[in-house]
């Protein structure tokens, strides 16, 4: 018995000293973001004669962008919650539902993308299209990443069940994918906002 | 802990923020730019508090510690790049830049 919540104790305090690494991993990943949203402030003025932000973004379809990733981080908590409950069922569903969420961003991203490059905008128009480019292609790069996560722990939670591995890796994940919504944020404030202003 | 409350609050708040940001920008509003970045670090704390739970848990102290150095450093960066470039254009007249660029056309 003592045995046993020894065990537990220590895979408890195991578990937090993983989700610190992560978070100093995370936070070294803000720092990545930080020297690109610095190129992009710099660069943002540097339009080569080509189109300014205002010409190109449209606003409503960032917002609906902006919501849908906004919704998958909700999700992504629920599906936490049911994982420490020890909901099996409920924590597929969810990661299901954020993967939809997720893939649903990255395609609204993309279309985005491929119709400024089709009109002649893509990163080699200006130094802001390149500084644009290389910094929300960067949070979409992470989203892939995301998305691949996703996959995997869908496929290892339906075979194995909700082992304390699992919890611990889902756990993980959710940090990932709340700190790639609030660099968004930054992202839809400084590029989309900004740039109509 | 994470409860279901915090995931909600978290959630209805930083859809509250999103379109006040949203609506100060399509409406004109004078003051959009105060407002859009107001509301962007007010949504920083919203998600690092109902979303991470920061602040809670064992390792708050260092946890805390971590992010308040990687924020001093997004400034550095961000703020001391901005800094840096706004002061090159001012300190150099449009003669001194015509020749540097002739310089490096040679």
């Amino acid at each position: 018995m003592a045995n046993i919540s020894l065990q537990k104790l220590t895979a408890h305090h195991d578990d937090t000293k993983t989700a610190f690494g992560f978070w100093v991993y995370i936070m070294t990943d803000c720092i990545l973001f930080a020297g690109l949203f610095a190129a992009y402030a710099v660069l943002r003025g540097n339009t080569f004669g080509g189109p300014a932000g205002k010409d190109i973004f449209s606003l409503p379809f960032v917002l609906a962008e902006t919501l849908i990733l906004l919704t998958s981080s909700f999700t992504c908590g629920l599906s936490v919650l049911a994982a420490r409950a020890g909901k099996k069922g409920q924590v597929i569903g969810w990661l299901i539902v954020t993967f939809l969420l997720g893939a649903s961003f990255l395609a609204m991203e993309l279309t985005e993308f491929s119709g400024l490059i089709a009109d002649g905008n893509g990163p080699q128009r200006s130094g802001f299209l390149s500084s644009f480019f290389t910094l929300v292609g960067t949070h979409g790069l992470h989203i892939t990443a995301g998305l691949i996560w996703i996959a995997v722990l869908l496929f290892f939670i339906a075979k194995r069940g909700l082992t304390p591995g699992m919890q611990r890796k889902l756990t993980l994940f959710s940090m990932f994918w709340h700190f790639l919504d609030i660099v968004w944020i930054f992202i839809f404030t400084i590029v989309y906002l900004y740039g109509n202003i | 802990m994470a409860t279901f409350n915090s995931y909600l609050s978290g959630f209805i708040l930083s859809i509250a923020l999103t379109l006040a940001a949203y609506f100060a920008v399509t409406s004109h509003s004078a003051d959009a730019l105060w407002v859009i970045f107001g509301v962007a670090i007010v949504q920083l704390f919203v998600q690092l508090v109902f979303f991470l739970h920061i602040g809670k848990g064992a390792d708050r102290g260092w946890t805390w510690l971590f992010l308040s150095f990687a924020l001093l450093v997004v400034f550095i960066v961000v703020g001391g790049s901005l800094w840096i470039m706004a002061n090159l254009n001012y300190n150099m007249t449009s003669d001194q830049m015509n020749a540097s660029m002739l310089d490096q056309a040679e």
